[in-house]
C-alpha cells in the first residue's frame, strides 16, 4: 500500500515524474514544476500526511538552480517532492496555508539560502539575525563561509499584545539554569500567558555549511555534535543516509549494537528529563535520585564503550566498539537494579499530590493541534499521535524485536513525563532482548563513497523523536548538501501553543516537559 | 512513607577520583572564597554536550556543593564564568554583556574543545571560535565533552591560580 504515491498519481502529467536515480534505496521522490508544488501539498493534506521537512539545496554546481524539497510522511511511508527554482528567479509558492510547520522551515530557507516563499505571512528572518547583511545567504555556494560577517543595524519585531494591564516579559538568551541559550518573549496579564513568541538562532554554528567542507567520514563526527545529548541518534541518522547512497551492507552485529547504543541514550536522557521536570515543580528529590541513576549508566558507558555519551561510536559502515560477554553481564545486572529503583521512584512520583497538582492539566497540547503542527517523538506520543520510526520505519533488530509504543492522549506535562516513564521500561526490555539475541560477526563494513549527484535519506527515532537527514553528493562525489531536521525544528512550535492560557510560573515546567534542543534547531 | 536511595557509599573508583580533587577544592575555596565559590555557567554556542557534564558535577555522585561550589542564576553574584563554546556570532553580544555584568575580580574558564579553540565547528561566518576570541580566559578545560572529574580539576586550577 502506498497512500502518498496513490494520492499524488492523479496529478501526474508529462511535467511530473518519479525520480529513481537519486535515491538508491531509501525513499520515493517526485519532481514537478513549481506550479504543481502547492497542488501536491493539497493532495498530501487530503490524505492526512504530515510535513516532515522542507528545505532547499543549491544545485548550481550541476548547472541547475535551487532545488526546493518538501518531505511528507504517512505511517511508514515517506515521499519527497522536489521542484526547482532558477538562480535568477529564486522563488517558490509557500506551503504555509496547508502545513503549519512550513512557517519556520520556509523562513529558514529564505534566511539561509535566499529562496523566497511567495505568499508567506511572515517576512522576518529566522536563525539569521537582524544584524546580518541582508544578502548573506550562507547555504549558497557563492557564499564564502570563512569570512567574518559584518554587523548591520536592524531590529527584530516581536508580536505585541496591547490593552489594560498587558505587559511583556523578555527572557534570555542567557537563562537562569545550566541550559542552552534562546529568547522567549511573553505577553502576559497578571500571571496568565497571552502569547509566547520564541526567538531562536543564538547557537547557530553554521553546521549545515560546515558539512560541505568535510569528508563523508568526518561528517559522522560533526553529526554527533549537532545536539550533544543526542549524539548516538544523530550520527546514526547521518550514517544511515550515507549508507543508503553507497549501498553499504552494515553487518548484523553492528546494527544490533547501534540499537543498543540508541536505547541506552534514550534511557539516560529520559531519566534526566523526568528528574528535571520534577525539579521545576520544586520536587528536587526526584531530580537527584534520577540523576544518580543516569550517572550510573554513563559510567558504565565509559567503562564499556570508552565514552560517557558514546560519541563517535557509530561510524559509516557500522560501529567502532564491540561488547564482550562480561560487558553484557554488567549491563544486564545493572539494568535489573536500575529498573527496581526506577519503579520505586515512579511510585513516589505517582503518589505525591502536590506534584500531581502541578503536572496534570498543565501545558496541554491537544491532539488536533499536535497533528496540525506535525510534531514528532515524545511530544507527539503524549498528544495522541502514534509516531515512532522504530516501529514504522524499523532497521534491524527493531523489525524482529518490536517496540511497544506508549501513546497518551492528555497532552499535558504529566503525559509527556509518562511517555518517558513507559519508554524507559520498554527500552530496558529491548536492551535485554538485544543482548540475548546479539548475532556474531564483524562490527563494521567498508562504507564506500557515494556516486556524484545522488541523494540519501534516513529517519531515526532518537530519544526526542524522529531525526531526519538528507544528503546530496556534488559533481565530484563530495558533500554538496546535508540537511538536518532535528525533532526540535517542529516541536518548538508545539511549546508555543501548549503554554497558552497557563500561568507564567508554569512555563519552566512546560518547557522542561518538551525539553527541545536549541543546538539541533539552530544548527 | 516511601523513600528513594537515602544514602550509600560512593563507588570505589569515584571515591578515589574525588578524594584528591575534592579535598583540595574544599581547602582552596575555604581559604580564598570564604567557603563559597559561585559560578555562572554560560552556553555561548555549545552542542549541549558540555552542559550535560556540568549538570553531572551537581549530581549526588560528584555533588560539588559539598566542596563549596554553587551555581547561580545571575552573573552579578558570580566569582567565575564557566563558558562553553564555540562562541557563535549570534551569542557574541550576550557573552560580552554577561562578562561585563560579572563583578571583578572574576575568573573565566573555557570548557570543552570548542570552548578552547572552536573544536569541530572551527571559525566561520557563524562561529568565532574559542571563548578567548571574545573575552579573556584564565583556564582551559579541553575534552569533548570534559568528564565531571576533568571539570572539577579545571575549576581547581582556576581558583588555585590567582
Amino acid at each position: 500500500m502506498s497512500v502518498l504515491v496513490d494520492a499524488l498519481t492523479p496529478l501526474l502529467g508529462p511535467d511530473v515524474r518519479y525520480d529513481v536515480s537519486q535515491y538508491p534505496s531509501s525513499i520515493t521522490s517526485c519532481i514537478m514544476l513549481r506550479g504543481k508544488f502547492v497542488e501536491a501539498a493539497k493532495a498530501m493534506k487530503k490524505v492526512h500526511a504530515l510535513l516532515v521537512a522542507e528545505w532547499a539545496a543549491d544545485e548550481t554546481l550541476f548547472g541547475r538552480g535551487f532545488g526546493i524539497y518538501a518531505c511528507y510522511r504517512w505511517g511508514s511511508e515517506y515521499l519527497i517532492i522536489k521542484t526547482e527554482a532558477p538562480l535568477e528567479e529564486p522563488i517558490f509558492p509557500t506551503l504555509t496555508e496547508k502545513f503549519l510547520p512550513a512557517y519556520r522551515f520556509e523562513r529558514q530557507m529564505k534566511s539561509l539560502m535566499g529562496v523566497i516563499p511567495v505568499g508567506h505571512p511572515d517576512s522576518r528572518p529566522w536563525i539569521k539575525f537582524e544584524d546580518w547583511p541582508e544578502d548573506a545567504w550562507p547555504l549558497r555556494k557563492s557564499f564564502n563561509a570563512s569570512k567574518t560577517m559584518p554587523r548591520v543595524a536592524g531590529e527584530y519585531k516581536f508580536v505585541r499584545a496591547e490593552g489594560e494591564g498587558v505587559y511583556e516579559i523578555p527572557v534570555g538568551p542567557v537563562h537562569a539554569g545550566i541550559i542552552e541559550p534562546g529568547h522567549f518573549r511573553f505577553q502576559a496579564v497578571g500571571e496568565d500567558i497571552l502569547n509566547l513568541e520564541e526567538r531562536l538562532g543564538y547557537v547557530h554554528k553554521g553546521i549545515e555549511k560546515r558539512f560541505e567542507s568535510l569528508s563523508w567520514q568526518e561528517g559522522s563526527r560533526l553529526a554527533g555534535r549537532v545536539s550533544g545529548d543526542t549524539t548516538v541518534a544523530h550520527s546514526l541518522a547521518y550514517c544511515m543516509a550515507l549508507e543508503s547512497m553507497t549501498g553499504c551492507k552494515v553487518p548484523e552485529r553492528a546494527q544490533w549494537l547501534r540499537a543498543l547504543f540508541l536505547e541506552r541514550e534514550r534511557i539516560a536522557n529520559h531519566l534526566g528529563d523526568i528528574g528535571a521536570v520534577c525539579n521545576d515543580a520544586a520536587f528536587a528529590f526526584i531530580l537527584y535520585q534520577m540523576s544518580r541513576l543516569k550517572e550510573i549508566m554513563l559510567r558504565t558507558n565509559y567503562k564499556l564503550f570508552g565514552h560517557r555519551f558514546m560519541m563517535d561510536r557509530i561510524i559509516p559502515g557500522g560501529v567502532s566498539v564491540d561488547i564482550d560477554p562480561d560487558g553484557k553481564e554488567l549491563i544486564l545486572s545493572e539494568l535489573k537494579k536500575l529498573l527496581k529503583e526506577f519503579n520505586r521512584l515512579v511510585a513516589i512520583y505517582d503518589e505525591n499530590s502536590s506534584l500531581e497538582d502541578r503536572v496534570r492539566d498543565t501545558g496541554i497540547l491537544i491532539p488536533e493541534k499536535a497533528r496540525e503542527l506535525c510534531v514528532v517523538g515524545i511530544v507527539a506520543r503524549g498528544s495522541g499521535l502514534n509516531l515512532d520510526c522504530r516501529t514504522q520505519n524499523p532497521f534491524p533488530p527493531y523489525d524482529r524485536i518490536g517496540v511497544n509504543v506508549p501513546v497518551l492522549i492528555y497532552g499535558d506535562v504529566n503525559a509527556r513525563v509518562y511517555v518517558r516513564i513507559k519508554e524507559v521500561r520498554e527500552s530496558i526490555r529491548i536492551i535485554r532482548e538485544i543482548l540475548e539475541t546479539l548475532p556474531g560477526g564483524r562490527i563494521s563494513a567498508d562504507c564506500g563513497i557515494p556516486a556524484p549527484d545522488t541523494s540519501g535519506f534516513s529517519a531515526i527515532e532518537g530519544w526526542r523523536g524522529e531525526i531526519v537527514y538528507w544528503l546530496q553528493s556534488g559533481p565530484n562525489g563530495e558533500i554538496n548538501r546535508c540537511m538536518v531536521r532535528d525533532p526540535s525544528s517542529v516541536n518548538w512550535l508545539g511549546l508555543e501553543q501548549a503554554v497558552l492560557g497557563n500561568i507564567v510560573p508554569d512555563f519552566p515546567l512546560c518547557n522542561k516537559s518538551f525539553n527541545q534542543s536549541y543546538s539541533g534547531h539552530d544548527l | 512513607m516511601r523513600t528513594g536511595i537515602v544514602t550509600e557509599p560512593l563507588p570505589a573508583e569515584v571515591e578515589e577520583e574525588i578524594k584528591s580533587v575534592g579535598t583540595k577544592l574544599e581547602d582552596v575555596i575555604r581559604r580564598r572564597f570564604s567557603r563559597s565559590l559561585t559560578i555562572r555557567q554560560v552556553d555561548a554556542g555549545s552542542c549541549n554536550g558540555c552542559e550535560l557534564e556540568i549538570h553531572a558535577i551537581n549530581n549526588p555522585i560528584y555533588n560539588c556543593e559539598r566542596f563549596g561550589i554553587h551555581f547561580t542564576a545571575s552573573p552579578r553574584f558570580a566569582d567565575m564564568l564557566l563558558v562553553t563554546g564555540p562562541v557563535t556570532r549570534n551569542m557574541e553580544i550576550a557573552l560580552r554583556r554577561t562578562y561585563i555584568s560579572t563583578p571583578p575580580p572574576k575568573l573565566v574558564v573555557a570548557v570543552g574543545d570548542c570552548g578552547c579553540n572552536g573544536g569541530i565547528f572551527g571559525e566561520s561566518y557563524a562561529s568565532l571560535g574559542g571563548i578567548d576570541k571574545v573575552i579573556p580566559v584564565d583556564v582551559y578545560i579541553p575534552g569533548c565533552p570534559p568528564t565531571p572529574v576533568a571539570l572539577l580539576h579545571g575549576i581547581l586550577k582556576a581558583v588555585g591560580n590567582k
